[in-house]
């Protein structure tokens, strides 16, 4: 297994080669989803509209998701490999269903705050700084 | 025969007055208007003692016929004394009361002369070894007479206090007691108060005349020294009748101690303090008879001569008795017996008989104060605080006569010595008293003055051996000297003062007060016609001047005895008449006074009356000899009859016998001495205050320093102030300023010691507790401040730090668990 230790070890350019040319495996599904999760993360971090940030927890938790459903998956793994069932699966549901809730909340949090200030600056929710 | 319901009346007579005490205690501000009606639930009690007494009394007459004593026969006494005399005072248990007193009561009329006592135990209160403590009775003629007397002065006092109190039915204004905003006090009335201590009083009185032992004696008595309190404190705002009080009170005790130590002495080498014989039950059913004082001290086997007591003898003996139980091998019942054979030789060479001395002395100083007698006689005339009423019952008839009775009563166990120191006692005591009532001007003073006197004559009567002599004039004094009383207070309710020099002249508006008093008078000095007829007191004095000339002439190293005796009877006829012609004879010397005097009302005069009457013929005998001398004859004490002789301490000692001054010459001489002298008495009064020929501002002038000596009463109260009080104030003033300086600088030291104390402590609680509690909450705070600054408000620096930190972790991470990873 290439992996983590490869990339700590830091060689990127045969990874990199490696993965455009070996057949779609777990790892390939472990890197949409780290793209996904960064992309996501520098989203959040970056972005000043509450809309944004939103989506880029969207795809923080779809980063994730991806992984859930990677590991679980029987065809990716291998028949009588490691197999994790269908616990991935359940649990990317139960995330989109989180998400899904999370999203409300904060949207109606959003709109509040836009009703109070009118705007959705996040950089101007401040107002609970201690 | 039978007269065992003699000592269940004389109980009820003696607890009825409690019942009314109790009533008024608790009910009496109830009983009708402000507690009019206490007064007649007290007067009722009194009363139905008084009958209950008089029933007593009959069935005693009944049972021993008052005869004329046939001195004839008395002569064999002289010579046997056990002969034909018997003195049996029976026990009557419980169960065996009826036989016993029945017993008794046959050998009481078989005897001449004496009759028997009945004796025994209603109640114990404690037994336990060889002490027992009871109330019990003793009854014989004196006590049975004592009862009637009680019962009849105390029914006149109250009948005669209902209408003199009157003023206590309402708010009373006080004009003796100025309050400090310059008013005069005004309290409520105290009505019911005066009656619930004066049935306290009767029902205390009672108990001591009835009392078996000198145990419940003492309890009575003490009783009737709380009553005597309350009664002269009865205006207790006033500041002098509260010191009255307590000044009778205080030197009451003084005497009580002494009795105390008598009442020790006796229990404490005899075992008992019981009069008569008692019968104890022993643990195993068995009857025992425990000898009682009198037969322990003139035992019957002697023919009643004094002796001292086996216990005595043995007590005061105690080391060689000590000896003789160690060396006898023989056991203690060996021992016992030859203890018993040593005795009698002991007793000869006069072992114990200080120890006899002792206790006889002891209960005498009991009745000193009781009966006011130098030197605690200072206490009577400042009871005149209390009521008018009080000081007829309580500090003239009955209670200060106490001290007369328990002499008599207990006259069987004194020695000769005691004797004559009673005699001297008495003597001095009624020249005194005589003496400061020639020149006292408040009307109640002289008589207070005369009482004390008159008790010296008792005391000296019984101290002479005159034992029906001095209770004899206890009777008669009893009822002249409170019938005197009651005269002065029907003056001082018409004159609103107690001060003679303002009367005069009273006998106009006051007839039956002045009558009645006239009759007092006359009774006291011993007024009538020499060996025909006289007043009351004509009878009793002549008996006491008879029985001190008899003893004079038997021991002439004492014939000073005689001397005040008479000059006593010349004293008293002229402070007596003295008070007579200034209070009713003359003119009026106070007009303002003499506008508003009135005659009392007849609720006050008639026990006037009354009392008069008997004053007049409580002396006589009647045909056939019933009269209280022969009465008083019947109880007297077995071994008294005949002459004795004795005393150790001050030489020997001879006591003529009493029938012996009924005889011509020397009976003569004294009627002739007690006429002359009182009628020597009654002319100097006559001429310094009636018709006015002398002087007395005149005479008081001449005898200047005597007059001053008189008048400020002996400077006996200075000297007991001088010599008592004022070192008891020093010694007290020094334990106050001892108590200030040291005892409260110490405790005021230690308070300031553990304040320093708490100030240290205070210091560290503040600096070092509160500091560390400080810093630590000052840390937190601190921290609290700094981590504070984390907190931007900027959502997207949290998220760079989340991502940060979660970045660094995992790098931590993977550094630290390198090689699990890579595994």
């Amino acid at each position: 297994m290439i992996g983590i230790s490869g990339i700590a070890g830091g060689i990127v350019q045969p990874c990199i080669a490696g993965l455009l040319s070996d057949p779609v495996s777990v790892t390939h599904y472990l890197v949409v989803g780290a793209i996904l999760f960064v992309s996501g993360v520098a989203c959040m971090a970056m972005k000043r509209n509450a809309l944004g940030v939103l989506m880029g927890i969207e795809l923080v938790l779809n980063g994730a998701n991806v992984n859930f459903v990677a590991f679980a998956s029987p065809w990716l793994q291998g028949e009588g490999a490691r197999s994790l069932g269908l616990d991935g699966q359940v649990i990317a549901l139960f995330v989109i269903l989180l998400a899904a809730a999370e999203a409300a909340v904060a949207l109606a949090i959003t709109l509040n705050f836009y009703n109070n200030h009118a705007t959705v600056d996040i950089d101007r929710a401040d107002d609970l700084k201690g | 025969m039978d007269h065992s319901t003699i000592p269940t009346l004389l109980g009820l007579a003696w607890l009825t007055p409690l019942a009314s005490f109790v009533a008024i205690l608790f009910f009496g501000p109830k009983m009708g208007h402000h507690g009019k009606n206490a007064a007649w639930v007290a007067t009722a009690a009194i009363v139905t003692s008084l009958l209950l007494s008089l029933v007593a009394a009959g069935q005693w007459f009944a049972a021993h016929p008052v005869v004329a004593v046939d001195h004839g026969g008395h002569g064999e006494h002289a010579v046997a004394p056990s002969s034909g005399t018997l003195f049996a005072a029976e026990t009557a248990g419980h169960a065996d009361a009826h036989d016993d007193a029945g017993h008794g009561g046959d050998h009481g009329h078989a005897a001449h002369g004496s009759a028997s006592a009945l004796a025994g135990d209603w109640y114990t209160l404690y037994e336990g070894g060889d002490l027992r403590l009871s109330i019990g009775w003793y009854v014989d003629a004196l006590t049975v007479l004592m009862f009637v007397v009680v019962a009849f002065i105390a029914t006149c006092i109250h009948i005669y206090a209902s209408g003199y109190m009157h003023d206590e039915l309402h708010a009373v204004t006080d004009h003796e007691v100025t309050l400090r905003s310059g008013e005069h006090l005004h309290r409520p009335g105290r009505f019911p108060r005066f009656f619930q201590a004066l049935s306290l009083f009767c029902f205390s009185m009672f108990g001591i005349v009835i009392a078996g032992n000198l145990a419940m004696v003492f309890i009575f008595w003490e009783l009737v020294g709380i009553c005597s309190w309350f009664l002269i404190g009865f205006y207790s705002e006033r500041q002098s009748a509260s010191t009255a009080a307590n000044k009778a009170f205080i030197v009451n005790r003084v005497g009580d101690f002494g009795m105390l130590i008598g009442l020790m002495a006796l229990w404490g080498a005899l075992g008992t303090l019981s009069f008569a014989d008692t019968t104890a039950t022993a643990a195993d059913g068995t009857a025992v008879e425990r000898p009682g004082l009198f037969s322990l001290v003139r035992p019957a086997a002697s023919g009643h001569a004094l002796q001292v007591p086996d216990g005595m003898v043995k007590f005061a003996a105690a080391d060689d008795v000590a000896r003789i139980t160690a060396a006898n091998a023989g056991g203690p019942d060996a021992a016992a017996a030859a203890v018993a054979h040593e005795i009698d030789g002991w007793r000869s060479k006069g072992v114990g008989r200080w120890l006899l001395f002792i206790a006889g002395l002891g209960i005498f100083c009991g009745c000193v104060g009781k009966s006011a007698q130098v030197p605690l006689f200072v206490w009577l005339p400042d009871a005149m605080e209390g009521p008018t009423p009080v000081s007829a019952l309580v500090h003239s008839a009955t209670m200060v006569a106490a001290g007369v009775y328990l002499v008599g009563r207990f006259y069987p166990v004194l020695t000769p010595d005691v004797l004559l120191v009673i005699a001297y006692i008495g003597g001095i005591t009624l020249f005194i008293a005589a003496t400061i009532a020639l020149v006292a001007n408040d009307i109640k003073r002289v008589l207070a003055y005369s009482t004390v006197s008159q008790l010296g004559y008792m005391m000296l009567a019984l101290g002479v051996g005159g034992w029906v002599a001095g209770l004899f004039h206890l009777v008669t004094h009893a009822f002249f000297k409170s019938l005197l009383f009651l005269c002065s207070g029907s003056v001082i309710h018409a004159c609103h003062t107690n001060d003679m020099r303002k009367m005069g002249g009273l006998a106009k508006t006051m007839p039956w007060t002045a009558g009645t008093m006239l009759v007092g008078c006359l009774a006291i000095v011993g007024a009538g016609i020499p060996f025909v007829i006289g007043l009351s007191g004509y009878y009793s004095k002549d008996a006491i001047l008879a029985q001190t000339l008899s003893f004079s002439r038997a021991n002439p190293a004492h014939s000073i005895l005689f001397l005040a005796v008479a000059g006593g009877a010349f004293l008293t006829s002229f402070y007596m008449f003295r008070l007579w012609f200034m209070t009713f004879a003359g003119e009026p010397r106070d007009h303002h006074v003499a506008e508003h005097v009135h005659e009392s009302p007849p609720v006050m005069v008639w026990p006037l009356v009354a009392l008069a009457v008997l004053a007049v013929v409580a002396g006589w005998t009647l045909p056939g000899g019933f009269g209280l001398a022969n009465l008083l004859e019947q109880a007297r004490p077995a071994g008294t009859e005949a002459t004795s002789t004795g005393g150790f301490v001050f030489g020997s000692l001879v006591y003529p016998a009493e029938y012996e001054s009924h005889v011509g010459a020397i009976h003569a001489t004294a009627t002739m001495t007690a006429f002359t002298t009182a009628l020597a008495g009654v002319l100097l009064a006559a001429l310094m205050y009636l018709w006015k020929i002398v002087s007395p501002a005149l005479v008081a002038g001449m005898f200047k320093p005597i007059y001053a000596f008189l008048a400020n009463r002996w400077y006996v109260d200075e000297l007991y102030h001088a010599i008592f009080v004022t070192p008891a104030l020093g010694i007290a003033s020094l334990a106050a300023g001892f108590d200030r300086t040291v005892i409260d600088r110490l405790i005021d030291g230690v308070a300031w010691s553990a304040r320093q104390l708490a100030g240290i402590d205070a210091w560290i609680d503040r600096n070092l507790v509160d500091g560390l509690v400080n810093a630590t909450a000052t840390c937190t705070w601190n921290a609290g401040l700094w981590l504070k600054q984390l907190q931007t408000g900027r959502l997207r620096q949290y998220v760079m730090f989340i991502v940060v930190g979660t970045v660094a972790l995992f790098v931590l991470a993977s550094l630290v668990f390198r090689t699990s990873l890579a595994g």
